[in-house]
């Protein structure tokens, strides 16, 4: 029988070089004891140490979510840890595929000590409770916590680097933790009558706990899942859980049986906007109105109305298909993916940008959400000829020259029936009251092309469309 | 009226919020000496619980709870007879600093009435967020109400300060909001939300760019909302489906389903009846089959548009596509694992990992922590296989359901 002795509760060091050199010498897990110094075990000890494991003679390998397990499971409060530990580094030395079968018992063990410490660590996080000592500048804070683990030395830099400007100390039954303002250091266990006196704003948390309470709600079990009894003692709010509870009922029912009183004064209520009717069309009350438009269902799912920009005494009207997501949120026409595409076109086309009114046969986003992101769909006839209206009120406002159908559902606006882009492509094409129309493709149909080839020549294509356009707009220039 | 009175009512106005989270923001501490505070960027911390089994984590106040608006299912609504009270700028920061100093919170999560107007309401609310950070150098968590139709500048100057930002929806349907809550306008909510994940995406592609400059801070915890339950006549299937939109139009963290809760001095217009806790929680647990385990709206909630109150809904799902099972959980793919009822995503993670070396069997489905009584009709292993007799069976349900004694939520 080998007999090793630790330094203290959580010497992870001393048991990884002792289990090491233990493995190294195939050592079977039956054959160790593991004591503490000064612990109840050491009294059946030997008096010193097997001496071979004095020696340290060379490593071996052992996965690091291992490791990572040990030095949590070694700080639970169970004594035969370290032998737990042991068995389970024994068995790894021949199989490193062993850390990851959740389904074996010693992992399962370990992984269930290591959970239950991390779980107190993160319980000391949360309720210790620091009352104040002095006041003001040369106040210093101190809490009184009795942890389930051994989990201060675990716990203490969180609070270091939480409360850097403030000297404060947690004092525990196995260890005190202190901090200066510079560094962290740590004193044996004190008694619980070492423990400060009531701060003076526990009163005001108690109130805060108490309001913030909805008695209609009342789930003991759920609060208590969370916040076990065992935590309750040094907890300021938990002296009036107890009433908090009892009254609840009364509370509930007083709010359902008493009927609402009348308000005992005439109250402010903002001023309902004027609806002014429009006399005639012009850009601002059309945009307006089509903000509250409900024509068909799409504005249901959707964020906003996306209606056309540009300048009033535009020559050119362009129309797409409908706002992708990023013009939903935005509520502004053509900022997307497809908005910087048709940008750059135009400006290698010749087209000035600035002075072109921009606008989609369909105001509305339609989509189906996927998760996180939201799937652009195809508007159908009944969708665009709803929105059609919009269409047709911008161009009677704009008056432009041309009008440019981009993709088949500004075609089938723009013309008022299914027009295919392929065979219209690239010419001018009549419209009434003198205006012109050009159909090309819309900028996104482009971003959606997989071979790189058919992108370029794709593109270029779009671009000799719009040239069509760019020449109209330099003639009205010069004739102006 | 001195700080502790303000306090009571101003809490007692922000509690029907059932937002409390101070996760997912970016990691910070005070160690370089200046100021106080720290995030904890993993999990939230939870420092203390209320008797409703609700977290307490942060300083969850109104600034004011006077308000311009009449929403009927507000206990701050304009025609409510409840004391009203406001707290100054430095009271509020004073306030937050000394529950922080004796680790009481994790931060502030600040609201208020409407007064004046939008605009007007915001900057007092963004007031106390800069002093916070800017004088007091405060590194603790912060979640501010964002107010709807607020300015641009205002919603960028709260993102800046703020780990959170979060807009209530309040109601899954538009028409019911019209009804509770005549000045509030969905619209304007809708395209608030829309203009803070304009903001969120540019903060995180300055984030993740490549350049020397510093990136812009906005919200690093996003944003959230919050949907009132039982107030209105909405069905869970539209509920959901308003979640579902929420998610992928905004990308919000977390969509909240509040109980419609009996409030001091209610209006006639809302059913006064006990919370519907149960339905508000199996809308959680759809919540998290649609963002965790794959699932659409449609597959969630059938043909009657609720969610059974007396099995979860995944449970449900798997007795109406009983074809799909048994499942061999030494063959199964993730996704169809994630839909065996029972098994968790990290259930699931185990399951992947430990196979890999070894098979599973009965034994072991207590160490993956899976409950047997709810799995085994579903599941094939090394050493068990339900009789088909019994997954077609038409009494299988009765298994699952609990008895009429414990049907009781809470207690």
């Amino acid at each position: 029988m080998q007999y090793i002795m630790l330094d203290t509760e959580t010497d992870f060091d001393g048991w990884r070089k002792a289990a090491r050199s233990l493995v190294l010498h195939h050592v079977p897990p039956g054959d160790v004891t593991w004591t503490v110094r000064g612990g109840e075990a050491d009294l059946f000890a030997p008096s010193s140490p097997s001496p071979i494991f004095e020696v340290n003679d060379g490593t071996f390998n052992v996965p690091g979510k291992f490791v990572e397990l040990a030095k949590a499971a070694i700080l639970h409060r169970d004594g035969e840890r370290f032998a737990i530990l042991y068995r389970l580094l024994f068995r790894l030395k021949e199989s490193h595929d062993l850390i990851e079968v959740a389904t074996d018992a010693d992992v399962a063990l370990v992984t269930a000590m290591a959970k239950a410490v991390y779980r107190d660590e993160h319980k000391m996080h949360a309720f210790v409770r620091f009352r104040e000592i002095g006041r003001e500048r040369q106040a210093h804070y101190v809490a009184w916590f009795e942890p389930e683990h051994h989990v201060v030395e675990l716990a203490a830099p969180f609070f270091a680097k939480r409360f850097a400007d403030m000297p404060w100390s947690i004092l525990t039954p196995d260890l005190c933790a202190h901090w200066d303002g510079h560094a962290l250091s740590f004193t044996p266990g004190v008694s619980k009558s070492e423990a400060p006196g009531e701060d003076r704003l526990e009163e005001t948390w108690r109130r805060y706990y108490a309001s913030i309470f909805n008695p209609a709600r009342l789930n003991v079990k759920a609060m208590q899942a969370e916040m076990p009894k065992k935590y309750w003692r040094n907890l300021p709010e938990a002296s009036i859980i107890k009433p908090l509870i009892e009254d609840a009922e009364r509370m509930t029912g007083a709010m359902i049986a008493n009927a609402a009183t009348d308000p005992h004064k005439p109250q402010k209520r903002p001023e309902a906007p004027m609806k002014r009717k429009p006399a005639a069309d012009d850009l601002e009350t059309l945009r307006e109105e089509a903000a509250h438009c409900r024509a068909c269902h799409l504005y249901k799912d959707a964020t906003q109305t996306v209606f056309g920009e540009g300048p009033k005494n535009a020559n050119i009207m362009l129309v797409g298909e409908q706002p992708g997501d990023k013009e939903d949120l935005a509520g502004h026409p053509f900022v997307g993916p497809a908005g910087q595409m048709l940008d750059r076109a135009l400006e290698e086309a010749g087209v000035d940008r600035k002075k072109v009114y921009v606008t989609n046969a369909v105001k509305h986003f339609k989509f189906v959400p996927r998760g996180k992101i939201r799937l652009h769909q195809k508007p159908i006839t009944p969708e665009i000829r709803a929105c059609r209206q919009w269409y047709e009120r911008e161009v009677s406002v704009i008056q432009p020259d041309l009008i440019v159908a981009m993709g088949a559902t500004a075609a089938q606006s723009v013309f008022g029936k299914i027009t295919p882009i392929g065979k219209n492509r690239g010419r001018l094409i009549e419209l009434p009251e003198g205006r012109k129309a050009l159909v090309t493709v819309h900028p996104s149909y482009l971003l959606r092309l997989p071979d790189p080839e058919a992108k370029v020549l794709e593109y270029r294509r779009f671009v000799e469309d719009l040239k069509i356009a760019a020449g109209l707009q330099k003639k009205a220039a010069r004739a102006a | 009226m001195d700080v502790q009175r303000k306090l009571e009512i101003l809490a007692d106005a922000a509690k029907y919020d059932a937002s409390c989270a101070s996760s997912g923001t970016e990691k910070r501490d005070s160690s370089d000496g200046k100021g106080m505070g720290s995030t904890a960027p993993g999990m939230g911390i939870c420092h203390s619980y209320a008797p409703d089994g609700r977290c307490i984590s942060l300083l969850k106040v109104l600034l004011t709870n006077a308000c311009n608006y009449d929403c009927l299912y507000c206990v701050n609504r304009a025609s409510s007879n409840v004391p009203r009270a406001r707290f100054t700028i430095d009271e509020l920061v004073k306030l937050t600093l000394d529950f922080y100093r004796r680790n009481y919170i994790e931060g502030l999560f600040l609201s208020s009435g409407i007064i004046r107007n939008p605009d007007y309401t915001m900057e007092q609310v963004v007031s106390v967020a800069r002093k916070l950070r800017e004088e007091h150098h405060f590194r603790g968590y912060i979640h501010l109400k964002t107010i709807p139709e607020a300015d641009d500048a205002l919603i960028a100057e709260a993102g800046k300060y703020a780990d959170r930002l979060s807009i209530n929806i309040e109601m899954p349907e538009e028409a019911s909001l019209q009804q509770f809550a005549p000045e509030k306008d969905v619209r304007a909510i809708r395209r608030t939300m829309g203009r803070l994940r304009l903001k969120l995406d540019e903060a995180e592609e300055s984030r993740s760019a490549k350049t020397k400059a510093r990136p812009q801070r906005f919200a690093p915890a996003g944003q959230s909302t919050q949907m009132i339950v039982g107030a209105d006549s909405a069905s869970d299937h539209t509920i959901l489906h308003t979640s579902a939109n929420l998610y992928g139009a905004y990308r919000l963290r977390r969509v909240y389903y509040s109980a419609f809760s009996p409030i001091p001095d209610a209006s006639h217009a809302l059913p006064l009846i006990q919370p519907p806790l149960l339905r508000e929680h199996r809308l959680y647990q759809a919540d998290w089959l649609m963002r965790f385990y794959g699932f659409d709206v449609g597959e969630i909630v059938d043909d009657s548009a609720m969610l059974p109150l007396d099995i979860d809904p995944k449970l449900a799902w798997a007795l109406r596509h009983r074809d799909r099972f048994p499942l061999d959980v030494n063959r199964a793919s993730r996704e169809e694992l994630l839909r065996v009822p029972g098994f968790g995503t990290r259930t699931v993670e185990r399951i992947l990992a430990t196979r890999r070396t070894t098979t599973i069997r009965l034994a072991d489905l207590a160490r993956l922590h899976v409950p047997r009584n709810k799995a085994l009709p579903f599941i094939v292993l090394s050493d068990h296989r339900p009789s088909p007799h019994r997954l077609d069976a038409a009494g299988l349900i009765e298994r699952f359901k609990p008895k009429a004694t414990q049907l009781g939520f809470g207690f």
